[in-house]
C-alpha cells in the first residue's frame, strides 16, 4: 500500500460521523431533529387554557418541534456556522461574482442609529436624510453611467435585468411596436439571467457566437441582427455584458449599438461586471440604453449569505419615463419618494418601500470614502491584479484568449491541458480546496469546455495572489507528472469535513425532506 | 440498412423510413458529463430544422437539443427521465429521445455520415 492510500485511508477513518469527527476543536453537528431531546426548552409558555381556534381545530397535536434549550441552540447555529466559508476567511476568486472586501467603515455607517433605526412607513419629512441619501446615490450612478434615469428600487443583480427589460417592453409597447418586435439578441457567454429575463418578458431569444474570438464582433451581430428581416424591425433589443464573461473588453460595442440603435432596437447591459470600469469609461458614452448596476459587487456591500443583493438600473432620458417607481426626487429643498401617479408611464412597482436601504448607504459610504480618482483606482487594480494571474498561468493551463492582449478584472483558464492526462476542471477545483483555497467559478462561461474563471479583485494583495498561482503551478504540475494522475486527483478533498460529494447523485435523487430514520 | 448520421452540434440521428429518431452523441455525452434531467418534447409539436426540442441537463451545464430536420414530434422517450443511463445506449437500443417523422427526408444529405463525424471530430478541442 502506498503511503498516500494509508494516509487517505487513515482519513477516512478520521471522518466517520456521529461526532467521532470533534476533533481538535472542529465539531460535527447533527441536525436539530437528529439530536437526543430533554424535555428541556428555550421558553415555557403556559398551555392555553379553555381556547378554541378560531379556525376550528379544537387541539393542537405535537407538531414535533426539536425540544432544545437556548445555549443549545446557539451552539447548534454557531457550529453549524463555522463550516461557512467567506471572503472574511480568505481569498474567494470567484469569477462573475466579484467577492472582494466589504469595508467596515460601511458597516459602522450603515449600524449608525439614525440609519437603522428609521422606518420605512415614517413620514417623508421625517425622513429627509435618508431620502437626501438615496438622491446622492442616483446622482453618483448617473454620474459614473452616464445614464440619468436611475431606479434604485431593484433588490438583486437579476431584479434589476427585469427591471430594465421591462422598461425596454414598456417602451415598445408605448410606441405602438411590440407586436413586431419579439426578439432579443444574447452572446452564448452570456449570464443565464440574461436569456431567462428576455423570456420572462414575453420575447424570444436569438443566440450570438463568440467562441472564436470571445467576443461578439459585428459580423456575428449583424447575422442575428437581420437574421428574420432585412432592416432588423423585429428585434426588440439586445443584452450584452461589459466586460463580457470570458472577461474581455468588447472592442466593437459602438458599432455594434449604433446598428442595433438604426434598427429600432435598444441595448440592455449587464453591468455585473461594471467594476472593471467605474471612473474609467461610462457606459452612456458607448450606446447603452439601460444597465443594472450590482451594488453588492461593484460598490462593495456584503453578498454570497451576507447580504441582501441590491441591483440599481440607470438608463437614458428616453426610457426614464417607464423605469419602475420610485425614485427620489427633490422639489425645492424637500425630497420625495415618488408613486405610480407622479409617473404613470412608468412599468410600476417592484418592490416594497424604496429597496434596500441599508445597501444604499454601504455602497455610498464606499464612493465616498474613495472619491472619484478612488474609484478609478478600485477599477485599475482589478485589472492588474486579473491579468497578473493571466500571466502567471498562461504557461501552466490553456488561456484561450490571452493572445488577444490584457484582460478585464477577470482571467480565464480552461483544463485542455489537464484533461490529457484525465484531469478535469472539476478535479482542479476539488485539489484546490485540498490545498486550502476556495476554488474558482468553474464550468462558466459555457462558450468552451471545462472553463474556470479566476476574479481576483482589487483587495487582495500581491502575496496572497502568489501564494494562489504557487499553489495552482503545483496542482497543473502533479496533473501532468503523477503516473497515476486521473485516480490521485479523483480522491481530492482529503482533508474537508466532507469529502467528494456524488453530485450526480444529489441532483438526481434530491432529499428535499428530513425524515425520521 | 439505416445509418445513423450526425450534426455538428453533435446530435445523432437514425434513419427508420420517414421517421428520424434523435439522440446525442457520445462524444455530446463526454462532454456533458452524467445527466441529471432530460426536457422532453410535446408529442405532436412541429417542428423546423434547427429548432430546439429537448433539453438535457448534467451538474455542469445544460444543453438544448435540436432538431435536425422538419417535422413532427411522433413520439417522446418516456422512460428517459427516469432512467437516465439510456441516453448512453445506441439509438436502435432506445437512446433516443424523440422520433420525428420528417417532412423532406432530404435535409438528411446535409448531415454527417460515421466517418465524417469522426474526422469532424479531430476538428475540435
Amino acid at each position: 500500500m502506498s503511503a498516500e492510500s494509508k494516509i487517505v485511508e487513515m482519513m477516512e477513518e478520521d471522518h466517520k460521523p456521529e461526532h467521532d469527527g470533534d476533533r481538535g476543536l472542529h465539531y460535527e453537528e447533527n441536525l436539530l431533529w437528529e439530536k437526543e431531546h430533554s424535555d428541556s426548552s428555550g421558553v415555557d409558555l403556559p398551555e392555553p387554557a379553555g381556547l378554541k381556534s378560531r379556525t376550528g381545530v379544537a387541539e393542537r397535536g405535537n407538531i414535533g418541534l426539536p425540544q432544545v434549550s437556548e445555549p443549545q441552540a446557539l451552539r447548534h447555529f454557531v457550529r453549524m456556522s463555522t463550516w461557512n466559508y467567506s471572503i472574511d476567511h480568505g481569498f474567494f476568486p470567484l469569477g462573475s461574482c466579484t467577492m472582494k472586501h466589504n469595508p467596515r467603515l460601511n458597516e459602522k455607517i450603515a449600524r449608525h442609529p439614525k440609519f437603522a433605526h428609521i422606518h420605512p412607513m415614517q413620514p417623508e419629512s421625517t425622513v429627509q436624510g435618508a431620502l437626501g441619501l438615496i438622491y446622492e446615490l442616483q446622482e453618483w450612478l448617473a454620474e459614473l453611467t452616464n445614464l440619468p434615469g436611475v431606479c434604485l428600487s431593484p433588490a438583486a443583480g437579476a431584479h434589476g435585468e427585469l427591471a430594465g427589460m421591462m422598461t425596454i417592453r414598456r417602451a415598445h409597447e408605448q410606441k405602438g411596436e411590440i407586436k413586431k418586435r419579439k426578439i432579443v439578441l444574447t452572446p452564448d457567454s452570456s449570464h443565464g439571467t440574461n436569456p431567462a429575463t428576455a423570456v420572462t418578458c414575453g420575447f424570444e431569444v436569438r443566440n450570438m457566437p463568440t467562441k472564436e474570438t470571445g467576443i461578439l464582433t459585428v459580423e456575428a451581430f449583424k447575422e442575428a441582427l437581420y437574421k428574420t428581416d432585412p432592416d432588423g424591425a423585429d428585434v426588440a433589443g439586445m443584452m450584452v455584458t461589459n466586460p463580457n464573461t470570458c472577461g474581455l473588453f468588447e472592442k466593437d460595442i459602438i458599432e455594434i449599438a449604433n446598428l442595433l440603435h438604426k434598427a429600432g432596437g435598444y441595448f440592455y447591459m449587464d453591468g455585473a461586471n461594471f467594476n472593471a470600469l467605474v471612473g474609467k469609461i461610462r457606459p452612456g458614452d458607448f450606446g447603452v440604453d439601460v444597465m443594472h448596476i450590482n451594488l453588492h459587487k461593484t460598490f462593495s456591500t456584503p453578498h454570497g449569505g451576507g447580504g441582501p443583493g441590491s441591483g440599481p438600473i440607470c438608463c437614458t432620458d428616453e426610457l426614464a419615463q417607464f423605469m419602475p417607481v420610485p425614485t427620489v426626487v427633490k422639489i425645492g429643498d424637500m425630497y420625495k419618494l415618488e408613486t405610480i401617479e407622479d409617473r404613470p408611464e412608468s412599468v410600476g412597482r417592484l418592490k416594497g418601500y424604496q429597496g434596500q436601504f441599508g445597501m444604499h448607504v454601504r455602497a455610498l459610504s464606499y464612493m465616498l470614502s474613495h472619491g472619484a480618482d478612488g474609484l478609478k483606482r478600485v477599477s485599475e487594480d482589478a485589472v492588474l491584479n486579473a491579468n497578473y494571474i493571466l500571466r502567471q498561468l498562461e504557461g501552466d493551463y490553456y488561456a484561450p484568449y490571452a493572445d488577444q492582449g490584457p484582460c478585464m478584472h477577470e482571467a480565464l483558464l480552461t483544463d485542455k491541458h489537464q484533461k490529457e492526462h484525465g484531469v478535469q476542471t472539476l478535479d482542479i477545483a476539488k485539489a484546490l480546496i485540498e490545498k486550502g483555497f476556495h476554488p474558482m467559478t468553474v464550468y462558466f462561461p459555457l462558450v468552451l469546455p471545462g472553463t474556470m474563471l479566476i476574479e481576483p479583485t482589487e483587495t487582495e494583495s500581491k502575496d496572497s495572489l502568489d501564494r494562489f498561482i504557487t499553489v495552482m503551478k503545483d496542482i497543473a504540475n502533479e496533473a501532468e507528472t503523477n503516473e497515476n494522475a486521473a485516480d490521485h486527483f479523483h480522491s481530492f478533498p482529503h482533508s474537508s469535513p466532507r469529502r467528494r460529494l456524488d453530485e450526480v447523485k444529489a441532483a438526481r435523487n434530491p432529499q428535499l425532506r428530513w425524515k425520521p430514520a | 440498412m439505416a445509418e445513423t448520421k450526425y450534426t455538428e452540434d453533435h446530435e445523432a440521428v437514425y434513419v427508420d423510413g420517414d421517421v428520424a429518431w434523435v439522440g446525442i452523441t457520445p462524444y455530446a455525452q463526454e462532454a456533458l458529463g452524467d445527466l441529471v434531467f432530460v426536457e422532453l418534447p410535446e408529442v405532436g409539436k412541429s417542428l423546423s430544422k434547427g429548432d430546439e426540442f429537448a433539453v438535457v441537463e448534467s451538474v455542469k451545464t445544460a444543453a438544448e437539443v435540436y432538431s435536425p430536420v422538419d417535422g413532427e414530434v411522433v413520439e417522446a422517450n418516456d422512460n428517459m427521465p427516469d432512467d437516465l443511463e439510456l441516453i448512453t445506449k445506441s439509438l436502435a437500443d432506445g437512446g433516443w429521445i424523440a422520433k420525428i417523422k420528417m417532412s423532406d427526408a432530404s435535409q438528411l444529405d446535409g448531415l454527417m455520415d460515421e466517418a465524417a463525424y469522426q474526422d469532424y471530430l479531430k476538428t475540435l478541442d
